[in-house]
């Protein structure tokens, strides 16, 4: 109001008039600061964002003063936005070690409630080094990563591929054989110079007890039975499971399966692009059944405390999953590399394993398994095609899969 | 009333009046030309603001090239994958492609525009700030976590699987397929394009609404040739945008579409390079999905009208609207209706993400440095992404102001739509690209989070040149002239005279370049270690160990922060009072 601006009796009515639209309070703010031609004032004949339109309207005289530093409270709060960044930036960067193995693994192993933390102390304390986990999201993402770095890599060792990757692997030329004899126990048996399993898993439909009474006893009746009783799958383009399922179909069925496939996608809600989506739908209720391992149902019992998810058993056997870590061309220089693969067979990184990973080890173990761990499905038979027969036939397999799933 | 709020429009019309009379003094000596028609030509050799545009397209083509650069040279060495990609697959999946995308646009923008008018109707009522503000939280949630939500109602196991399997008759078959996917794509998009038809009918000056007011227009003709004119400009560039959104859809396609019948070619790329690392096949699909989202964008500009902006001053003290009764409950259903599809998968996601152990999570080292790290590394891209839009933005109007008459140039073309296509540039195919580039060169770990930021301010662009040009060439419309006159160029004008009126498309810029970032999936899955972690990356990782409670709990996580981001961000363009 009139009586609040301090030199409105000065200038009588018509200056100070609610809205004057500036024009004349323009010429009087030039007359206070003595600068006629400023063009700022200028620009409050037509202010830049139109005129104040609300209901109750800033006089003019007030309003100046705000838009001349109108940059000012915006500008503040993004000045230190950035020097925050950049502080909290500067301080994810690792620091440099002296003696030190650079292992590339798959996110699931470095976090919190896995094997990493476990498993790095207790190698730092045998070797008096640094042990640095780099972690990517899983183990398709690892070999990807170790492509893209091709020989420059950074990795000593790369932990985490599984035996359906081995043989693509292997024709990268990057990885280095291993030198000692290994000793490990999986199913099966082991011969490979290049790398080392570490652990080992199966794949299994796992099923929800409070939704299906009857689950299926075969990989047969999986395929033939009630196609109410849906399944969530995952895509073998994709995901590693997915790609599983795609062999373990192939194993039973061998040239058959294709016909296989086309009886099974009536039981099949969805095929998700990864594990984690297939399980989530699994664990929402969305489907009775989905494609994981044999020891999803240990992580219930043990961790949630729950028998509510069971792994199905199927008289043609299960399909086997070994996971493997193979030194780098040019981790073969670093001489912790070797050690590594040494303690990775041994006690101290196999105790680790079940209860942090949820897969068998494939060394010896000091400590007795968990009890849920026996009450798991133990296949009668297991199914597994070489790395290189895979790696001959992955593409065709999968486009016949889609082939028939996309009819 | 009207006759007391009046001494605005003489003054204003004084103003007009004084320019008219600044242009024909100075029609000699200034570099102006006011034609017949009232339309002006600038011939400013070097405006500042193209170099800006020049500066930032230059920018985008080479962190594009780059990537192409690195995936072409390594793709050399074995190209046979280029040649072998062209199959009958291929044709599929580009069908399905395209027909989803272009079904899931229709079914996003159609509502978008009655939702976006009504809501311009009733500038205020209670609650309409936090609606806003909610329709860019979509924008944030990953993907997996949305069709989650979206399951949780509509799924086999949902809320409403009840009730519709009453109607049905039988088991109620979940909303797997093509409808799983269309329902996903208007939850991401319907409230996006809202927003931008929105920002787009605010430029509408209010003098309009009063002439509309006085001559007692109704709701029809209003629409017809108030608001309809605004919308269909901003048209195309609203639908191209959700087009390449839906074009580009991956997990959505994947988990709700029921099998591979519904394959995107991105899957097709993200196959080339995931598994079988072709690179050449991957550049090949990528090219062809930047031709048809280019032929399809194309056909949308046709659907557009250049609308012919308003030079004169916004006077009217205020918007005269006047819905009529009806119409005020139309409105209010639709906005209610709109709200309830929106908010219904959030709240979903909110109720399961309540289940889960807040407080242990809240306390957790990693999840605070993620949320650290998600909230700058949003901030930044988002930072990055407004400057680059309003450069492009700045110079796309300058170069329009030189070719009012006669066809557009390219660099027109490029600062205008041609940023956009982005998007349809997967994320994997820049980072694998930037990475065979840089492998020799420098530590890749080390550049992760620049990466991050890059990629990211780029992909959110196309979002915030959609927010910030209806604004900016409103504003040049009515400022052009003046600025010339008195030479007022560079920092100062955009300081003094853009600013003021670009706040507020700013800050809706700023929130949905922050919000999508905050989302941000395909970037940071390929630069992410445990090094740098942000919550979507932990997300995922709770996810993939069984923990699917911490991730519903981390998602709800993610909503707030990026709520309270989106908040301060328009808290901060509001235009400030006395």
């Amino acid at each position: 109001m009139p009586g609040k601006l301090p030199l409105a009796p000065h200038l009588g009515r018509a200056y100070v008039s609610k809205r004057s639209n500036g024009v004349l309070d323009a010429i009087f703010a030039d007359q206070l600061r003595g600068n006629d031609a400023n063009p700022l004032n200028l620009i409050r004949l037509v202010p830049a964002e139109g005129l104040d339109v609300s209901e109750n309207p800033t006089p003019q005289f007030l309003s100046m003063r705000t838009k001349e530093a109108p940059m000012r409270t915006f500008l503040y709060p993004l000045v230190s936005a950035i020097l925050l960044a950049a502080s909290v930036l500067a301080g994810t960067w690792p620091a440099s070690a002296q003696e030190k193995l650079t292992v590339y693994t798959y996110e699931s192993f470095t976090a919190d409630w896995g094997p990493g933390p476990a498993v790095k102390k207790a190698f730092e304390a045998e070797c008096g080094c640094t042990l640095d986990f780099v972690a990517v999201a899983d183990g398709v993402a690892l070999l990807n990563r170790v492509r893209l770095e091709g020989a420059a890599t950074k990795a000593d060792i790369v932990l985490g591929l599984d035996t359906n990757l081995t043989a693509e692997a292997k024709a990268t030329g990057l990885f280095s054989p291993h030198g000692a004899v290994i000793d490990v126990n999986v199913p099966g048996g082991w011969s490979d110079d290049i790398f080392v399993p570490f652990d080992y898993g199966y794949f299994a439909v796992v099923y929800d007890t409070e939704k299906l009474k009857n689950p299926p006893k075969s990989l047969k009746e999986l395929v033939e039975g009630n196609a109410d009783e849906k399944i969530v799958i995952q895509d073998p383009r994709t995901s590693t499971p997915g790609l599983g399922l795609l062999l373990w179909v192939r194993s039973v069925y061998g040239d058959k399966a294709p016909e296989a496939w086309a009886k099974l996608k009536a039981k099949v809600l969805t095929v998700t692009p990864g594990w984690s989506e297939a399980y989530g739908l699994f664990t929402k209720g969305e489907a009775p059944m989905v494609l994981s391992y044999t020891t999803s149902p240990a992580y219930h019992m043990v961790a949630e405390n729950t028998e509510r998810y069971q792994a199905a058993s199927f008289e043609e056997g299960e399909y086997l999953q070994i996971e493997v870590a193979g030194i780098t061309t040019s981790g073969a220089k670093n001489p912790l590399a070797e050690q590594f693969m040494a303690f990775m067979t041994g006690p101290k990184f196999q105790d680790v394993i079940p209860e942090t990973n949820w897969m068998f080890p494939a060394g010896k173990t000091d400590k007795p398994l968990n009890p849920a761990f026996d009450k798991l499905v133990k296949p009668t038979k297991t199914l597994m095609f070489s790395p290189e027969e895979v790696a001959a036939n992955r593409k065709a397999w999968v486009d016949e899969w889609l082939s028939v799933m996309s009819k | 009333m009207v006759t007391v709020n009046h001494p605005p429009l003489a003054g204003g019309q004084r103003g007009v009046d004084e320019n008219a009379t600044f242009a024909k003094h100075f029609r000699h000596s200034t570099p102006i030309a006011v034609l017949g028609n009232g339309e002006m030509q600038i011939r400013h050799p070097a405006d500042s603001r193209v170099i800006a545009g020049i500066v930032a397209l230059a920018a985008i083509a080479l962190l594009i090239g780059g990537a192409f650069v690195g995936l072409i040279l390594e793709g050399a060495r074995d190209p046979s994958g280029a040649a072998s990609a062209f199959d009958s697959y291929l044709f599929r999946v580009a069908r399905f492609t395209l027909w989803q995308a272009l079904l899931s646009t229709l079914l996003s923008v159609v509502p978008a525009l009655l939702v976006a008018r009504a809501l311009s109707r009733h500038p205020r009522f209670f609650g309409r700030d936090l609606i806003l503000q909610l329709f860019a939280v979509p924008l944030a949630l990953p993907a997996i976590v949305a069709a989650l939500g979206i399951l949780a109602l509509y799924g086999r196991a949902g809320y409403f699987a009840g009730v519709l399997t009453a109607i049905g008759g039988q088991g109620w078959p979940g909303i797997y397929g093509l409808s799983g996917i269309l329902v996903a794509h208007a939850f991401f998009n319907l409230p996006l394009a809202t927003r931008l038809f929105l920002e787009a009918l605010g430029t509408v000056p209010a003098d309009q609404w009063r002439l509309a007011s006085q001559l007692g227009m109704g709701a029809r003709p209003a629409f017809r040739l108030i608001e309809w004119p605004t919308l269909r400009a901003a048209l195309p560039g609203v639908a191209g945008l959700v087009f390449m959104l839906c074009i580009t859809s991956f997990t959505i396609v994947l988990t709700l579409g029921g099998g591979p019948r519904a394959t995107t070619l991105e899957v097709a790329i993200y196959q080339a390079l995931r598994f079988d690392f072709d690179p050449a096949r991957a550049v090949t699909l990528t090219l062809l999905q930047i031709v048809l989202t280019f032929i399809v964008v194309l056909a949308l500009m046709r659907l557009g009208a250049n609308t012919v902006g308003d030079a004169n001053l916004p006077v009217a003290p205020r918007r005269y609207l006047s819905p009529s009764i009806v119409e005020t409950v139309l409105n209010a259903a639709l906005i209610v209706l709109a709200l309830l599809f929106v908010a219904g998968p959030m709240a979903a996601t909110v109720t399961s993400g309540l289940g889960a152990d807040l407080g242990r999570l809240a306390g957790e080292s990693a999840v605070r440095q993620a949320t650290l790290t998600s909230a700058v590394l949003a901030l930044l891209a988002a930072l990055l992404s407004v400057a680059l839009s309003l450069s492009l933005v700045m110079a796309r109007r300058a170069l329009a102001l030189n070719h009012r008459i006669g066809a557009k140039t390219l660099l027109e073309h490029a600062t205008d739509t041609g940023a956009g296509f982005v998007l349809v540039v997967p994320p994997i195919v820049i980072g694998a690209g930037w990475f065979l580039l840089l492998r020799t060169v420098s530590d890749v770990f080390a550049i992760a989070p620049v990466m991050v930021v890059t990629v990211n301010a780029v992909m959110a662009m196309p979002f915030a040149i959609r927010a910030i040009r209806p604004g900016y060439d409103a504003a040049s419309e009515r400022h052009e002239r003046l600025c010339l006159l008195l030479g007022i160029t560079g920092w100062n004008r955009f300081r003094l005279v853009d600013w003021p009126s670009l706040r507020r498309p700013l800050a809706t810029g700023f929130a949905f370049a922050m919000a999508l970032s905050l989302g941000d999936l395909g970037v940071i899955a390929l630069f992410g270690s445990d090094s740098l972690q942000t919550l979507p990356y932990l997300l995922l990782a709770r996810m993939g160990s069984y923990r699917t409670m911490d991730a519903a709990g981390l998602a709800l996580l993610l909503g707030l922060v990026c709520l309270a981001l989106v908040l301060a961000a328009s808290w901060l363009g509001r235009r400030e009072k006395s």
